[in-house]
């Protein structure tokens, strides 16, 4: 899962049929430290976010299974949740390295 | 499976039922020395990990739905473990 701002909205009239009523945000991906990590995508809107909302998004399968009623339909990328709170420490507070030999972590 | 080390946390009141209380936590990859540390993302923790700990993530949906016990589960990424010992044999 992965962390997405809305950017806009799209309609689509004509359409694979089990997509009728399904919001389509567009979204942008970003990374943990809220850069764009990605081109702008179509997510079908689950939680209903707002334009401007950072969102959790999920990929593939898992978005088609996120759908509230229809489990096949052709979705790879939903927005399940809208974030409230993020906290992130900066990559400075951590060793993010595997060395060579043994590293205790507790 | 991969190792990864909990940088952040993620608080959504509005979020998908599978979502629902069960905390969502930033990870960033393990890395060899020298690589940039990129391609972080957010999993699901059933194992209580809080930022600095290094955690074991599952990030496939079946295996996944396995952990949870639901068949239907919308979830990739799911922290399955934390990490006391790490040995490293040969790093290229």
């Amino acid at each position: 899962m992965l962390l997405g701002r809305v950017r806009g909205n799209a309609v689509s009239s004509v359409k694979y049929p089990d997509l009728k009523g399904m919001k389509l945000l567009v979204v942008e991906p970003l990374n943990k430290h809220l850069e764009p990590s990605g081109p702008l995508q179509i997510a079908v809107d689950v939680v209903d976010a707002g334009p401007g909302d950072l969102c959790v998004m999920v990929r593939s399968r898992e978005a088609a299974l996120a759908m509230k009623e229809h489990k096949f339909v052709p979705v790879d990328l939903a927005l399940v949740g809208v974030v409230d709170e993020l906290v992130v420490r900066p990559d400075g507070d951590f060793d993010f390295n595997l060395v060579k030999g043994t590293t205790k972590y507790s | 499976m991969i190792l990864g080390k909990v940088t952040g946390t993620v608080v959504t009141t509005i979020s998908h039922p599978h979502y629902k209380n069960r905390r969502l936590l930033v990870v960033q990859p393990l890395t060899l020395k020298g690589d940039k540390a990129d391609g972080d993302f957010l999993a699901l923790d059933t194992t209580h990990a809080g930022i600095g700990d290094t955690v074991l993530v599952n990030r496939e949906g079946n295996g996944a739905r396995a952990v949870l016990n639901n068949p239907d589960g919308a979830i990739i990424s799911l922290i399955v473990g934390i990490v006391d010992q790490v040995t490293v044999e040969t790093v290229n």
